[in-house]
């Protein structure tokens, strides 16, 4: 019980400390990528995070998307994800885990040509709620799947 | 670096092209620590993947460290035929980057 609290504090720290690192500038090529939403993805709760990402953090639970994960992941390290949409002119598809130390995982911005289609691979630190959050015609659609973690693949 | 990090499968069936790509990266979160010297393991992952269809964009991933060790990602799109260029690139956080262009089947 110690020890994991003392991870979990390590954890936090760690996470702080990066952003000091990233706040004074010494990770110059944060200036390259003015494109990467920084507030968005190192926000704590998914609530801010998607905030930060979208201006809202109203979402509308959507049975047209459909969100592929296993019930249960053995490695937390490497959980296969498979979002598939049908809803029409999709701006963007996001992956948001609640639990972990940052909620969002991914934002994948679509073409006009780009099929509401993505699949990849994501780590989880514990069990926690996997939402897709598919973002089309101004409004945010999701649909939510809990995925249980037996190892989690985030800290050490 | 003479083999690329970026390994791309793409293909053509009824104008819809599907993409699968492997790229090979630690991914590492800031959060691990190396076991002998107790020290934490700086972050160290990629920010964005772009990928073009002929010069067009149809997919700017922006990823955060939660995505997997030597990540893997599959999309598909609409317009394209047999012979058509994807270009593949991706950034991290320390600035590196590496892309990679091949040709639909």
């Amino acid at each position: 019980m110690n020890e994991k609290r003392r991870i979990l504090l390590k954890n936090s720290f760690a996470a702080g400390a990066t952003g000091i690192v990233i706040g004074t500038g010494l990770l110059t090529p944060k200036a390259a990528l003015a494109a990467w939403p920084k507030a968005a993805f190192e926000a704590k709760d998914s609530k801010s995070a998607l905030q930060a990402e979208f201006g809202s953090s109203t979402l509308i639970p959507s049975n047209d998307i459909k969100l592929k994960a296993p019930d249960i992941a053995e490695n937390g390290a490497v959980v296969p994800v498979t979002i598939t949409s049908n809803i029409p002119d999709i701006d963007s598809i996001s992956i948001v885990v609640q639990h972990n130390t940052w909620p969002i995982a991914a934002t994948f911005k679509l073409g006009p040509t780009t099929d509401g289609y993505i699949s990849t691979r994501i780590k989880m630190g514990k069990t926690s709620d996997v939402t897709a959050v598919v973002k089309a015609g101004g409004k945010l659609y999701s649909t939510t799947k809990n995925v249980k973690v037996t190892i989690g693949g985030c800290g050490g | 670096m003479s083999r690329s990090s970026i390994k791309v499968r793409a293909k053509v069936k009824n104008g819809k092209a599907k993409v699968k790509m492997l790229i090979s990266h630690p991914m590492e979160t800031g959060l691990r620590k190396n076991k002998k010297t107790k020290k934490l393991i700086p972050a160290h992952f990629i920010q964005e993947v772009v990928c073009e269809h002929d010069g067009t964009k149809v997919l700017d991933a922006e990823w955060n460290a939660t995505i997997s060790k030597n990540p893997f990602l599959s999309f598909s799109f609409n317009g394209a035929k047999p012979g058509d260029s994807i270009k593949i690139s991706w950034v991290d956080n320390t600035g590196k980057s590496d892309s990679t262009e091949v040709k639909m089947r």
